[in-house]
């Protein structure tokens, strides 16, 4: 047995039905951008169409959720004649590592331009050291 | 009625709508319709909608963090243009693993329907969402036809 096959085996069958109904939503991958510097790690997210109450942005020890839904203006009896985005509902998530803060993330929203910044636990932040000339 | 500007392709009102099948045509190595002249690569940003009713046509340009200052707007017959810049702030302290974000400038070319009124388009720029509507002509609406 492989270990992917060894860790579907050992789920509940729901956890693993609920997972493969989330899977099969058609869901769009927002592009990112993700950089660090000396106090933590940042990820930009493009959720164009999302506005605040639609947004759910969820850490947990080891990892970051970001999720949001669609919601435009729309004329009754709308037809689509040419549709680059087919999906109404953004979703990407991250693996966490230890260093990282997640109790005092921050989340801010413009424009459909989705900001998270995570800390990092002061012990991991780089000190400067000095080389003294002995 | 939600669901339809994000799922169903099924008129051809518009040449863009064309490219979808020349992409098939270059993932099967044919070429049976050929492509709109204004088609672009999938993927190009940003990415567009089109929805159309009786009454008009809206366009969704789905760009966010965008500066509407930015944005050039015109419309010649049924052709309208959209271009702009979108400037993605760089932190030069910072290391980057994943830089996915289009940089840069950007322009597209809508072929809309030929009974659009070119001299009432409206815009605005909301949740990084752009939506243009463009009135259809008055003439050009069904019109109920009383048989006596």
């Amino acid at each position: 047995m492989t270990a992917a096959a060894q860790a579907m085996a050992k789920r509940e069958p729901a956890d693993v039905a609920g997972a493969k109904a989330r899977e099969d939503e058609l869901t769009l991958a927002p592009p990112v951008d993700i950089f660090e510097d000396a106090h933590g790690i940042a990820v930009q997210a493009e959720l164009p169409g999302v506005s605040k109450d639609r947004l759910n942005v969820q850490a947990d020890r080891n990892s970051l959720l970001i999720e949001g839904d669609v919601a435009i203006d729309m004329p009754s009896g709308m037809e689509a004649v040419y549709a680059d985005v087919q999906a109404t509902r953004y979703r990407r998530s991250f693996v966490l590592s230890g260093e990282l803060e997640t109790e005092r993330i921050e989340a801010s929203l413009k424009d459909g331009l989705l900001t998270v910044r995570i800390p990092k636990r002061a012990e991991f932040r780089p000190r400067k050291i000095e080389v003294r000339v002995a | 009625m939600f669901g339809t500007l994000f799922s169903s392709l099924d008129t051809n009102l518009f040449d863009e709508f064309r490219r979808l099948e020349s992409e098939m045509d270059q993932v099967f190595g044919r070429s049976s319709v050929p492509a709109g002249i204004r088609a672009v690569r999938r993927g190009t940003f940003p990415p567009i909608n089109v929805g159309s009713t009786p009454d008009r046509v809206d366009v969704y340009l789905f760009a966010a963090g965008l500066d509407p200052k930015s944005l050039e707007l015109s419309i010649q017959q049924n052709l309208l243009s959209v271009s702009g810049q979108r400037k993605v702030e760089v932190n030069p302290a910072a290391d980057y693993y994943r830089r996915e974000r289009y940089d840069g400038e950007f322009r597209r070319v809508i072929t809309l329907p030929d009974d659009v009124d070119p001299d009432r388009v409206d815009a605005k720029y909301r949740d990084g969402v752009l939506h243009i509507t463009v009135p259809r002509r008055e003439a050009a609406k069904p019109r109920q036809i009383t048989v006596n």
